[in-house]
């Protein structure tokens, strides 16, 4: 595994793609080397002060020669203190922590890929689903926001030839309703969907991932979910990012952000 | 420039140590700093028998702090022995190895086995955790109680040949008093505060935002409690007083000295940088160099007041 480093980075771009949600390109070419899909940094939103204190971790979302870029929404201070920087300002950001997406799911099989993605949960995926449709795989993207003005990556993942489907919560775009309930669905009308040649990654909100663990039947389907979780140190020290598995309490941080979807003790979860 | 340090017969090359649960067993830093460099490691906290840890979420930040209820989560003595104490005495720095349990007898079978592995340079004993139950003392923590400080430490000193810190929590009425009762057990120093008892909500929810409700809060917000505890104790006992409390720069290394501290810990600030150990060395260098201190002993107490 690639050795993590503290980098003060560069800001190349730093854009609003839709409401509350920017995407940040950070000139970084050891972790555009180094970082693997599903990976996170950890950035600090001010290199001076003590407020914020502690580093917030973003998940890579894309994955270039010159760096990575991060998908993030802004939800407090220090999400929005990021939000503010302009291209040419410094970044001191921190990786590439955890471990990825086991790609090796879906590229020995014949069958289909297929994303989950909850609110900006999408962030950790695109990055993903960009390497799979490089190799021209088949890709089924399920995209859930709350509403329209929410939903990130639609028009750039089709683009890129992934077929792609929008819930959103109030009805605005796509299926009315949860992303889960538009792929239980397609898990009905499609059986591909629960063939072992099938490999599923997904990410967001818990009782999301919760939901979609229930739908698919553990043992027959491949599937990954990748984890957000209040995190303090990022590299395994503290112990803070616990989650509840079946097998005891994991470090989101160290021994995730990704997980087997049904590795997670999803009826203990949050308990 | 003579940066080194003694506590009993132990002599550090430098005063500047990093505090136990926020450096982990040290390993978990090698890819950022040469863990040779640092005057001492503090292990993270290892109990007898292994602990799952707490509920989570186990950490929030607040203004200037994080408050965290991590529950001394650890694999236990024999694996601490086994997987991550040889591999921290090849290291250049010293080792401090922090023990815990709920009661007097849990303590004293960490220092036995100590013992029987090879002491290590110093024992910090961790009567202060506010994330675990602390049998038998009259208060919540033993910390909180002269006699169970008083007892614990003298069944571990009893034990063991080498220095003994007693680790206190801020959570009293004289912290003095403390320390004094940890001095006449026969600890060879000190260490304070441990965290501040705290709780932090989540508005949204109505609910504590960590799983276990209260937490112990540290970082910078709680330096100016921490150096009047410090300051306080050093007042009181004549062993060394170790601070710790919001570290973040080689000037709050000088203020924690200042107050009576004859070394340092550096907590929460690896957790946010973990590569910020050699700045705060090196920023503390440059303080004594800049005031023409030659010894860094020297400093320990010379506040004006």
């Amino acid at each position: 595994m690639a050795k993590k480093k503290v980098i003060e980075a560069e800001v190349a771009a730093n854009r609003e793609v839709a409401r509350d949600h920017f995407v940040m390109e950070v000139k970084a070419p050891y972790l555009g080397k180094n970082a693997a899909p599903g990976q996170f940094v950890m950035v600090r939103a001010r290199d001076e002060g003590t407020d914020p204190l502690i580093r917030r971790p973003l998940g890579v979302h894309a994955i270039r020669k010159s760096g990575i870029s991060l998908l993030y929404k802004v939800v407090g201070t220090a999400t929005r203190i990021l939000s503010g920087k302009r291209p040419g300002e410094a970044l001191n950001i921190m990786g590439p922590l955890g471990n990825g997406f086991d790609l090796g799911l879906a590229r020995g099989g014949k069958g289909k890929v297929v994303i989950l993605a909850g609110g900006h949960g999408a962030a950790p995926l695109y990055a993903l689903a960009e390497g799979f449709l490089r190799e021209k795989k088949e890709v089924d993207v399920f995209l859930g926001a709350g509403t329209k003005g929410h939903v990130v990556c639609a028009r750039e993942l089709k683009e890129l030839g992934a077929s792609v489907r929008v819930a959103t919560e109030d009805g605005t775009a796509g299926h009315k309703g949860y992303v889960t309930d538009l792929f239980e669905e397609h898990l009905e009308l499609d059986e591909r969907y629960l063939s072992p040649d099938t490999a599923i990654y997904a990410c967001g909100p818990r009782p999301m991932l919760a939901r979609l663990a229930r739908a698919l039947p553990e043992g027959k389907v491949k599937a990954q979910a990748s984890l957000d979780a209040y995190m303090a140190c990022g590299t395994g020290a503290c112990l803070g990012c616990a989650v509840r598995t079946k097998s005891g309490y994991k470090m989101v941080c160290k021994d995730g952000p990704v997980f087997g979807l049904h590795d997670i003790d999803w009826k203990m979860e949050g308990r | 420039m003579d940066l080194s340090v003694r506590i009993g017969p132990i002599k550090f090359k430098n005063p500047v140590w990093v505090a136990s649960g926020t450096f982990g067993y040290g390993e978990e830093f090698a890819d950022f700093l040469d863990l040779d460099e640092i005057g001492a490691v503090v292990t993270k906290t290892v109990t007898l028998e292994p602990r799952e840890g707490n509920r989570p979420p186990r950490v929030v930040e607040t203004p200037s702090g994080l408050l965290n209820s991590i529950g001394l989560e650890n694999k236990g003595m024999a694996y601490f022995l086994e997987e991550y104490f040889p591999r921290l005495k090849r290291t250049a720095a010293r080792v401090i190895v922090s023990i815990a349990g709920s009661n007097g007898k849990d303590f004293a079978g960490c220092a036995a086995a100590l013992a029987d592995a090879g002491e290590p340079d110093m024992i910090e004993v961790n009567l202060s955790c506010p994330n675990v139950r602390h049998e038998g003392a009259r208060h919540e923590l033993m910390a909180q109680d002269a006699k169970s400080t008083e007892k614990i430490t003298a069944s571990v000193r009893k034990k063991v040949k080498c220095p003994v810190m007693a680790k206190l929590t801020p959570n009293v009425t004289d912290v003095a008093e403390i320390a004094a009762a940890a001095e006449n057990a026969g600890a060879d120093a000190v260490s304070l505060v441990n965290t501040y008892m705290g709780l932090a909500v989540d508005v949204e929810k109505m609910e504590p935002a960590l799983g276990n409700a209260v937490g112990g809060l540290s970082g910078p917000a709680i330096k100016p409690m921490a150096l009047k505890a410090v300051h306080d104790a050093y007042r009181r006992v004549r062993i060394p007083v170790v601070g710790i409390g919001g570290i973040m720069t080689g000037s709050d290394v000088a203020e924690f000295m200042l107050c009576g501290a004859a070394a340092v810990q550096v907590g929460t600030a690896n957790l946010a940088d973990p590569s910020c150990y050699r700045r705060i060395l090196s920023q503390f260098t440059g303080y004594l160099e800049r005031t023409g201190i030659k010894k860094a002993s020297g400093l320990t107490g010379r506040l004006k007041t």
